[in-house]
């Protein structure tokens, strides 16, 4: 690394320190719960290095306490993780010129946080050379995913000493309030987000999972359009 | 929990390369063209039409609970949709949550 590109680096790993507060307790919980819920320690790790992506797994666990259909578990956690199709959209422009082992690194590693502070860094900083920006990308992501895997191994190790009687599992539902709700922006999140409720509880009855992906359907097709009629009324 | 551990693997490693797939697909295959606007804008929903269906069966029916929802469920659960709200911080809405819902735990051990 030249030292353009080792200063770039390091601007990414103090960048992303903040970030640490939030991705510490997290990785953290998913150890504890993945633990509880039965996983061993090496199925609760490999979620968490090869996935690193903690919503999905938070989302697959409970599906798997649910003993849902394996399918309907996939297509919940990959629900989830649609969103970064859309990182992946955002980063192209600045990063598409990177060798395939480079862009297949930088897809592994593009979560909430490294697209955060890429694709805002890449925008304030239109002249930045390319091997710069591949460079400041590692520093933000090679600094955020080891802490996660290394809290999940330590929240496994916790979770074996907390007693049963603590209903740890509940934890999950508080973890997902605390990030849907800051995501809550506009009338259309908001209408997308009711209907969510409305039909996932009206349709519970039906075969674990399916239910859930009718209701996120729908809620999508309703965040759109509402967004849609309010952009066009004003 | 009732799956074989083949199955637990199965899942985790299906999880792994669906998710690369998503995060991979346009650095990887479509290069630098843009995403029709309509699909760009369905996908911006896709966190807040999955996850409040999914938590609000597990608010209403806890998993664990061996009396159902008690009053203690629904004031953490305010709790951390409350303060995350007003925050706009994910991590104050955690810890929040989690302060009201063990609460009880923690002073029968003091």
């Amino acid at each position: 690394m030249r030292s353009v590109e080792r200063s770039a680096f390091w601007t990414g790993v103090v960048d992303v320190l903040p970030f640490i507060v939030m991705v510490v307790p997290f990785a953290t919980l998913f150890g504890v719960v993945a633990i509880e819920a039965g996983l061993s320690l090496a199925q609760t790790l490999s979620f968490s290095v090869l996935v690193i992506a903690g919503a999905s797994q938070f989302a697959a666990l409970q599906l798997m306490l649910d003993n849902a259909a394996i399918g309907f578990i996939l297509a919940a956690a990959l629900a989830v993780n649609l969103r970064m199709a859309m990182y992946s959209a955002a980063l192209a422009p600045h990063l598409g010129g990177a060798p395939l082992l480079q862009r297949a690194f930088i897809g592994y590693l593009n979560f909430d946080h490294s697209y955060v502070l890429a694709v805002a860094k890449y925008e304030d900083q239109p002249d930045m050379p390319l091997p710069s920006r591949v460079a400041y990308f590692s520093g933000v992501s090679l600094t955020i995913a080891p802490l996660w895997c290394l809290f999940t191994y330590i929240g496994a190790e916790i979770g074996a000493w907390i007693p049963s009687n603590w209903e740890v599992s509940f934890v999950v539902p508080l973890a997902f309030l605390s990030t849907v709700a800051p995501m809550l922006k506009s009338p259309a999140h908001i209408a997308a987000a009711g209907v969510s409720i409305v039909l996932a509880l009206a349709l519970a009855g039906l075969p674990s999972g399916s239910g859930l992906l009718i209701a996120a359907l729908c809620a999508m097709i309703t965040g759109v359009v509402v967004e849609t009629l309010l952009e066009r009324s004003s | 929990m009732n799956y074989s551990q083949f199955e637990i693997w199965l899942i985790i490693a299906l999880i792994a390369v669906g998710t690369f797939a998503i995060r991979f697909s346009f650095l990887g295959l479509i290069g630098s063209k843009r995403m029709a606007p309509v699909i760009e804008r369905t996908l911006r929903f896709t966190p807040v039409a999955v996850l409040p269906g999914m938590v609000a069966p597990l608010v209403l029916w806890p998993t664990d609970a061996a009396d159902g929802v008690t009053l203690l469920h629904l004031a953490a659960a305010s709790a951390a949709v409350g303060t995350a709200y007003l925050t706009r911080k994910v991590i104050w809405g955690m810890l929040a949550g989690l302060g009201v819902f063990f609460a009880p735990v923690i002073f029968a051990l003091l």
